[in-house]
This record gives C-alpha cells, sequence and structure tokens, in this order.
C-alpha cells in the first residue's frame, strides 16, 4: 500500500469515510447523549447536546444492580469462547490442512446445527436444564453458549488456517523440521492474528446472545441481555433510562472491540504470511 | 421518637410472626416482577419487610411485561420452581388456579383484612370462591381529556360519554396544523396492546367474542359497527403512526399535549397529571368508558397486576409473608409517607378510597373507582357470552389468537385492508386456532 | 502430507468438535421430533396426546404461512445485498489512505457490538419514531410529512434495523480479505492501462470471492433465526407483513404455548433452512476451495 495517492484524493477518500462512519455510528452516538438526558429532554425533540446529568445512570443503578449481570456476562462470554476454542483449533486445524473429501460437507453440516430456532427447542432444552440442576447455573449457560458459537468458531478459523501457505510447510519440512516443529515454531506464529481475532468476534456474539441467557437463568446466572429486560418497555416512557441502561450494557463490548479493532482487522490480514 | 417507633413496630410485628419464625432457617425468596413504575417502588421499599423479617432476603427478577410471561410460563407449565413469588396479570389467576399451579391465599391473617379489597378485583383473582393471587394494583379503563382543548373547542364531554360525545368532540378538538389530535388509542398489535381497547370498545357496542357454543363472531353487525368507528375516529382525528402506538406512545402524546382525549388504562391517570412528567398536568379531565347509546355497557375492562405463589415453591410460608406485606394496607400508607398519596397503589382496596387525604391529592380517583366498580368480568357483553374476562378472554388461547386478531386490525388501521376484510379475516383464523384447541369443550 | 499417520491424527482432532456438535444436534432435534408429533400445550399439560401429523399441517395451512416464507427470503436477502454491497463499497473505501482511519474503522465495526433487541429499541424508539425519531425530526426540517416506519414500510424497515447490524461483519471480513490483495498486480494492471472498474472486477472481485461466500453463509444462517427485531418493533404486523417463518415458531411456542405446534414449525424451519443452504453450497460453495 505503499503508492502514492495525490492529497486531493485523500481529501476526499477521507472526507467520504468519515460521512459513512458518522451516519453508521449515528443510532449509538444518538443513544449515548440520549442517556446523558433528563426524560424530558429526551423526548422533548431533536437535540444533540445533552444537560450531561447522570441522574439516568444513577436511576438504573438503584434499580437494579450493574455489576452482578456484568460479571456474569464477561464470564460467560469469555468461558464459552475459551471452551469453544480448545475444541474449534484441533478440528479447524486437521480441515484445514488434512483436508478430506468430505471436509466441506462436515463444515457446512456444522454451520447447519444453528438452523433450528431457538424458540422451538426451548421447552425440550428448559426441561434438560431443570432435570440436570443446570438451571440458572454459569456453567449449564457457559456450555450452552459454547455449543451454540462452536460452528462459526470452527469456521472462522478454518478459513484463517486455510489462508496459511503450503509452501511454507514444505521448505520448512524440507528444512528437516519435525512435526512439532511445524506447529510450534512455523504454523502457531502464523496461526495467532486468526485465532485472536476470532476470539474477539466470538466474545462479541456470545455478549449479545439474549435468548437462552434470558429463558435459562433468573438471579445467579443473568447476564447483561436480562438486565437490558428490565429496563425495555416499562409503564411509560422512560429514554434516558433505557438509554443509559443500554450503553451501560454495550459499553464493555464496545471498548474491547475499539480497542482491539486493530488485532480484529489485522489479525485478519496475515501481513506476516507476505 | 420516629425511630423508636418504627424498632416497636417491628418488635411487634415479630412477636406476632411468632417463634415458629425465629426457629425457622433463613431463606431468600425469588421474586419475578414486571418493570413498572409501581413494582420498582417496591423493591426499593422493602427494607421495612427485611426489617420485619430478618430471616427472609429477596431477590429480585425485574423484567418486561412479555418476556416476564413467557419466563414465568414455562417455568410454571414445567413446574420448575425457579420463583417463590411471581407477578401475573388478571388473565393469568383463573386460569393457573384451575390448573393448581397457584397456592390458594384463603389462610391470609386476619388484619390483611380480605374485605377490604375492592369487591371487582377480588371476585377477578377468585376461583370458587377462593382467592389465588393478591392484588398489586388494579385498573379500569376510562376517558382522559384535556380540559382546556375541549373548553377552547366549545364542547363537553359528560360524565357518562356515549361514542357519539366522543366522535363529536374528538372533530371539535383536532387541530392537526399544530399537532393536536382529537383522539389517541391504542393500535399497535397485541392481545393486551389494541385488542384490550378494542375488545372493551366493542363490548360497549354490544359485541362479544363467542356465542355460547364457541363460535367466533366477528361477523357480527356490532363487531363491524364497532370496528368501522374505531377506524373512522383514528382516521380522520388520530395521530400519525397510530398502528404502532401502544399506552406508553400515546400517555408519551398525550404527556406532550398533543391529545384531545385518551381512552386508556385508568392508571395513567396518575401520570398525565403528574407536573413532573406531564406538561398538561393541571387541565385533565376524566370520564367513563364510552358506551354506544342503548347499550348498557362501559366496555368492563379490568386489569390488577398481582401477586401469586406457585404451587411448586419450596418456601410457601415465606412468600405468603411477603405476599400480604406488599399488598397490605400498611404498605400503601409506606408509599403514601415515602412519596405521596398520589403514588400509592391504586385499585385494589376500598379504604383508600374512603382516605380524605387520597381523594385529595388524586383527582382522579373516584373515577377510577367507578370504572373499576363498574366492570363486571364475570359477563361482559351484554350478549350471552361462555367465558370470563373484561378485555379479554380468560382462556389459555386468547394470547395468540387476541395477538393474532390484533394483528389483523392494526393492519386494518394502517390502511392495509378494509374493515371488512380484516373482520373476515379475523373470525376464519379464530375459528381455526378454536378448533385445533378442540371448542366446545 | 496426508501419510496414514497425519491422517489417523487429523481424524482424531476433528473428533471432539464433531462428536459435541453431533449430540447439540440430535437431542434437540430428536426431542423436537418428537414434541411435533404431540398434542401439547404448556398450558394445559393433562391433555397431552398422540396427534401424527396434525402439527405439520396445522403449521404448513396456517394463512400467514406462505407470507411468512416470502417475508423469511424477503428479509435475509435484502439484508444480504445491502450487507455485501455496502460491505465491499465500504471496506474499498477504509482501505484507502484517510486521516483517521483508525477511528473510522472503530466507528464502522460499532454496531456489531449492540445487543439486538438493544438495536431494535434504538432504532425503533429514536430514529424510526413517527413523532420522536431522528427521521421525523428531520422530515419536519425538510418540510415533509414524517414517515411511520413500523406501519407503512415494516419489512424494510426491520431490514434496515438488521442490515445496520451485520453491515460492520461483512465489512470486516471483506476488508481483511482486501488487504491481502496482492498489490503488485494491482500496480502492474494499472500500467497496463486497466481502469479501475475493470481492475476492480477482474482482480479484486475474484480475490474476495471465498470472503463474500463466508459472509453470505454465515449471514444467512443467522438472518434466518431473525425474531427479536420484528418482536420489538413490528410484533410481525400489520397484518402478516413482517411475519417471518422464526416468528411465527416464536408465535406458537411463546404466546400459544402450543409445544407441539412450535415444534413441528421448527423442523420445518430445518428443512427449510437446509433447501436454502444446499442452493447456496451449490451456488457460491466452490468459492470455499
Amino acid at each position: 500500500m505503499a503508492r502514492a495517492v495525490s492529497s486531493r484524493a485523500k481529501v476526499g477518500y477521507t472526507v467520504a469515510a468519515w460521512i459513512v462512519a458518522l451516519l453508521i455510528f449515528f443510532p449509538i452516538l444518538y443513544t449515548i447523549i440520549t442517556s446523558l438526558k433528563s426524560e424530558q429532554e429526551a423526548i422533548a425533540g431533536f437535540d444533540l447536546i445533552p444537560s450531561f446529568t447522570l441522574e439516568s445512570f444513577r436511576a438504573v443503578q438503584t434499580q437494579n444492580d450493574y455489576w452482578k449481570p456484568f460479571t456474569n456476562s464477561v464470564i460467560l462470554s469469555l468461558g464459552s469462547t475459551l471452551l469453544a476454542l480448545i475444541v474449534a483449533i484441533p478440528a479447524a486445524w486437521a480441515m484445514a490442512f488434512s483436508p478430506t473429501k468430505r471436509t466441506k460437507d462436515i463444515l457446512m453440516w456444522m454451520l447447519s446445527t444453528k438452523m433450528m430456532p431457538a424458540v422451538a427447542v426451548l421447552v425440550p432444552i428448559y426441561l434438560i436444564f431443570l432435570r440436570t440442576g443446570l438451571m440458572d447455573t454459569r456453567i449449564g449457560l457457559t456450555v450452552m453458549l459454547m455449543l451454540i458459537n462452536l460452528p462459526i468458531v470452527v469456521w472462522m478459523l478454518y478459513t484463517y488456517f486455510r489462508e496459511i501457505p503450503g509452501e511454507i510447510l514444505e521448505a520448512a519440512r524440507m528444512d528437516g523440521a519435525t512435526l512439532r516443529d511445524e506447529i510450534v515454531h512455523v504454523l502457531t506464529p502464523m496461526a495467532v492474528p486468526g485465532i485472536a481475532s476470532t476470539l474477539l468476534l466470538n466474545v462479541i456474539l456470545a455478549w449479545n446472545e439474549a435468548f437462552w441467557t434470558i429463558q435459562l437463568t433468573t438471579t445467579n446466572a443473568a447476564p447483561l441481555s436480562a438486565f437490558i429486560a428490565s429496563f425495555s418497555s416499562p409503564q411509560g416512557l422512560f429514554w434516558a433510562k433505557l438509554s443509559a441502561a443500554s450503553v451501560l450494557a454495550i459499553a464493555p463490548i464496545l471498548i474491547l472491540g475499539w480497542f482491539s479493532q486493530k488485532q480484529l482487522v489485522r489479525g485478519l490480514t496475515f501481513g506476516a504470511v507476505k | 421518637m420516629n425511630s423508636t417507633f418504627r424498632a416497636l413496630l417491628g418488635a411487634t410485628a415479630l412477636c406476632a410472626v411468632g417463634g415458629a419464625a425465629a426457629a425457622q432457617d433463613p431463606v431468600t425468596l425469588t421474586i419475578a416482577t414486571v418493570n413498572n413504575g409501581d413494582m420498582i417502588r417496591m423493591q426499593s421499599l422493602t427494607q421495612d419487610f427485611t426489617d420485619k423479617n430478618p430471616n427472609i432476603a429477596l431477590e429480585w427478577v425485574t423484567l418486561e411485561e412479555n418476556i416476564l410471561r413467557e419466563r414465568v410460563t414455562t417455568d410454571i407449565a414445567t413446574n420448575g420452581g425457579q420463583y417463590d413469588v411471581l407477578t401475573i396479570g388478571t388473565y393469568e389467576v383463573p386460569i393457573w388456579a384451575r390448573q393448581g399451579w397457584l397456592t390458594p391465599l384463603d389462610d391470609l391473617p386476619a388484619e390483611y383484612d380480605v374485605d377490604d379489597l375492592v369487591p371487582a378485583v377480588r371476585e377477578a383473582l377468585s376461583v370458587d370462591g377462593t382467592l389465588y393471587a393478591a392484588p398489586f394494583y388494579a385498573e379500569s379503563a376510562m376517558v382522559m381529556y384535556r380540559t382546556d382543548l375541549a373548553e377552547a373547542a366549545g364542547v363537553t364531554i359528560p360524565d357518562n360519554p356515549t361514542w357519539t360525545d366522543i366522535k363529536a368532540a374528538a372533530e371539535a378538538m383536532t387541530d392537526k396544523e399544530n399537532e393536536v389530535y382529537g383522539i389517541c388509542l391504542r393500535g399497535k398489535p397485541g392481545w393486551g396492546e389494541n385488542m384490550a381497547f378494542l375488545t372493551a370498545m366493542a363490548n360497549s357496542y354490544g359485541a362479544r367474542w363467542f356465542d355460547t357454543d364457541w363460535n367466533p363472531q366477528f361477523d357480527s353487525p356490532e363487531w363491524n359497527e364497532a370496528l368501522t368507528d374505531y377506524l373512522t375516529l383514528m382516521n380522520e382525528y388520530g395521530p400519525p403512526g397510530a398502528s404502532s402506538n401502544g399506552f406508553n406512545e400515546n400517555l408519551s402524546l398525550f404527556q406532550q399535549g398533543k391529545c384531545g382525549m385518551w381512552i386508556d388504562a385508568t392508571v395513567a391517570a396518575s401520570f398525565v397529571t403528574d407536573p413532573e412528567d406531564s406538561t398538561v398536568a393541571d387541565s385533565v379531565g376524566f370520564a367513563q368508558f364510552p358506551n354506544k347509546e342503548g347499550v348498557d355497557n362501559h366496555g368492563n375492562w379490568l386489569w390488577a397486576w398481582n401477586l401469586a405463589i406457585p404451587a411448586s415453591s419450596q418456601k410457601q410460608d415465606a412468600a405468603k409473608t411477603f405476599v400480604a406485606w406488599a399488598t397490605s394496607k400498611e404498605y400503601t400508607d409506606m408509599v403514601a409517607e415515602a412519596e405521596g398519596w398520589r403514588a400509592a397503589p391504586p385499585g385494589t382496596r376500598t379504604s383508600l378510597y374512603e382516605n380524605p387525604e387520597y381523594q385529595e391529592a388524586a383527582p382522579f380517583a373516584a373515577m377510577t373507582l367507578n370504572s373499576i366498580n363498574a366492570a363486571d368480568t364475570q359477563k361482559s357483553s351484554v350478549q350471552d357470552i361462555p367465558y370470563t374476562g373484561g378485555q379479554f378472554v380468560a382462556i389459555p388461547e386468547f394470547q395468540g389468537i387476541g395477538t393474532m386478531v390484533g394483528q389483523t386490525f392494526s393492519a386494518a388501521l394502517a390502511g392495509q385492508m378494509s374493515a371488512e376484510d380484516a373482520l373476515a379475516s379475523a373470525q376464519s383464523a379464530t375459528a381455526r386456532e378454536m378448533a385445533r384447541a378442540g371448542y366446545p369443550k | 502430507m496426508a501419510t496414514r499417520q497425519t491422517a489417523s491424527l487429523a481424524r482424531l482432532m476433528r473428533a471432539p468438535a464433531i462428536i459435541l456438535l453431533l449430540i447439540w444436534m440430535i437431542v434437540p432435534l430428536g426431542m423436537t421430533l418428537y414434541y411435533s408429533f404431540l398434542n401439547y400445550n404448556l398450558l394445559n399439560p393433562a391433555g397431552t396426546s398422540w396427534a401424527g401429523w396434525f402439527n405439520y399441517r396445522y403449521f404448513y395451512t396456517d394463512p400467514a404461512f406462505f407470507d411468512a416464507i416470502r417475508n423469511t427470503l424477503v428479509l435475509v436477502l435484502g439484508v444480504l445485498v445491502i450487507t455485501v454491497v455496502g460491505g465491499i463499497a465500504i471496506a474499498l473505501l477504509i482501505d484507502k489512505p484517510i486521516w483517521g482511519q483508525g477511528i473510522v474503522r472503530i466507528l464502522i465495526i460499532s454496531p456489531f457490538f449492540v445487543m439486538p433487541p438493544v438495536a431494535a429499541l434504538i432504532w425503533k424508539n429514536m430514529i424510526m419514531h413517527p413523532s420522536y425519531g431522528v427521521f421525523a425530526d428531520l422530515a419536519q426540517v425538510l418540510g415533509m410529512q414524517p414517515v411511520d416506519w413500523f406501519a407503512q414500510f415494516p419489512l424494510t424497515s426491520i431490514i434496515v434495523i438488521v442490515a445496520w447490524q451485520w453491515l460492520p461483519f461483512a465489512t470486516l471480513i471483506l476488508l481483511t480479505s482486501l488487504q491481502s490483495l496482492d498489490g503488485e498486480q494491482m500496480e502492474a494492471a494499472e500500467m497496463d492501462g486497466a481502469s479501475a472498474l475493470s481492475r476492480f472486477i477482474h482482480l479484486t472481485l475474484p480475490h474476495m470471492a471465498r470472503a463474500i461466500t463466508v459472509v453470505i453463509l454465515i449471514q444467512t444462517i443467522f438472518l434466518l433465526g431473525i425474531y427479536a427485531e420484528i418482536l420489538v418493533t413490528t410484533n410481525g404486523g400489520p397484518g402478516n407483513a413482517s411475519t417471518n417463518l422464526t416468528y411465527l415458531i416464536y408465535r406458537a411456542a411463546r404466546l400459544n404455548f402450543d409445544i407441539g405446534g412450535a415444534a413441528a414449525g421448527g423442523i420445518i424451519a430445518v428443512i427449510l433452512a437446509n433447501l436454502v443452504a444446499i442452493f447456496l453450497m451449490r451456488a457460491v460453495g466452490k468459492n470455499l476451495d
């Protein structure tokens, strides 16, 4: 990307990109702004400058403690993603480097396990969770989220691993590298960025899961999705409060995403490969 | 002095509960509740309860109405035992009680004074004379209107208006240039949204959901007239986007001064007269739910949020103690002391309406009580019906059917089909669902 | 590389994932199949009985069924078109040298971090609301009648919301692929006098084929299961205008508490999703090699 670009073109690209970015970001920005308004301001019409009151955040915290669901969200999303990676890395690895005729079918089949609408299987799963004592436990939900996201994890890892060129392996092998050397010194360094971005993406997916995490919890394991469900559509309009709760629910993952944005993008670029 | 008094009170309460409680191990009650203002307020006042019952800890699960209903229904139907106290509506109570899922509340202590409960509400929560849930707050429906707009437009709205009066007033008050709409009504599809209103409206036109053999009656002239008038009112005098307006949206429109009239749940009265949230707090008048000339029926809307104890709970005694506390007269006094009488949970106790302080603070008190007392949930239509329930039909299938029909009527409001087509489609869809459910039973 | 040793090792490595997913597929599928042949209403467990094919027939003859199928396809296709085309355009744009590139990327991927119900609530209350939404304010400034989005264009509104949520995912994957494009080849083509358009069609697009395929496949699976956004915004209405298959199942399962009917709907949905998947694999699957 070392091509010279005229600065006029750069100005043009910059303006266009910023317009697109702000348009896309606007709903979130407006939610953040609304969360800093009082309730009267919130429904008073379009206004980008709030009174910067923290009233809504205080109201949200007094109504429902934030930290317990927050902790649960962190544990569930990280736990389920790590579990999924442990199972998925070997599988994706094998499928990428020792593909068989059926690899593509297996991949497609894995994705197809996500086709059953969750609402249709709620009652069977609910009964299983009740009988096994997994109801409202973090461990039960962690396993659940792991299973839900496992196909995606395998898929993403598979695509990343596929990008690692086979020639490098052959070169290493010709240099007399053992299988162990191959994995530790050649493949792993190249796979790490892909694994990192898969991890991030799946933490996000797990964090945002809002069906099972509400249906299978009461108090102990309820994460932020349940926290949000206690603020949406109450009797009366509380948009500032709802915005504050929304900001609290998405802020951690938003911040994580922002900090790791470089990894998210660069992890997928395989710059090291070239 | 105050604290001494409170300590004394606490001590007597402890004594009253007696040695049984003292000997008990500490228990934790899991309480499922809806995120309405009154319930949120209850959570903030529970210090009093835990002071009186130090061995009972409370855990709350607060959810919005629809998710709450899904959650607790799944749990109680699978005998899950995840909750010890449930917040449920008047719709669920009789259905669940008949399934044996709720603990009867026939042994509440004498000081609870069951006879003080508003009779219509108590009846709606009882099956064969046994009470199965304790009402937390109750509502009927009534007309709320802007006295200033009515005056300016030169119309008077009688205390017992007919639909003709309403239509005339809506026409006179509408001023679309200035974003003032004569009437705001629910249009958002849902059995508890537009269908609550439309069922009540149809009742007041003399219509019924089913005849005595459970045949749907949308092909009757009464339904046709009710729906046609509803559509006319909304299309000509209603706000834009009415087909996605529910209680909340209309509340906000009214508070912003955009509605001349709003016919909805009586609890809204305390919101629209609240000077902090409402720009029109000083100029709200109230009237009874309208009826059609010659039809002696004012909709029969009756709803209450109630506390009930699932039969699957392992902590029956503690749960009963809590339910009795949260729906007691003392609780009402406590809310009044903390936040003023206007905030007292309405509609459940006769004594509240006899309290001069409440009458003074709540200008809507009399009309609210009248509306609730006028609601007959045992016979909501002037014609013969096989079901109970006021603005709903108390059968398990109603949630699904009501929502489906609500969608059809909402489509008619959005201008996507005619009233006739909507009624025909509602008729066939309802007949289909009822046949599936095996009616007539 | 495919020696016997590595082949058996590979099998061993694949096994845990496959076994787990097999269990995760068979148990719910088996139970759902079983329930789909029962008259089982959660609110009346005593009346449970064998239903034969009745639940399937009932679901299939639902007057909303074909509307729901159509809406499902429109929803999936609409979102796919917007996210893939938009994703390519945005990826191309933010791949260019611009000032504040990091911040621009962060802003663009942000919607992906918002929970679906929250996203729907934001759009419904603050953006598209006919009285208080930003769009309504905008219309007023321009002197137009505010549009009542969810009543007049229910499915379009939902497509917009869902596309907003998935655009970042598509952009991210496509940008990744774009960045691994060989710059030298591009320059060579440029020097040969190939126009920007022909470079895009002959070099960039083929290079992105696999990424586009991944986006399409993964998104399709997610999009077939959309219902939270519908529930929060339109409840499937007005009429059946925004009812998709999943929402229809939702209605059976969570409003009617008709477990048998919902199970039958679930099985039908799985079959249809498989048809879509087979079609997709035929159409674009070769790009995965």
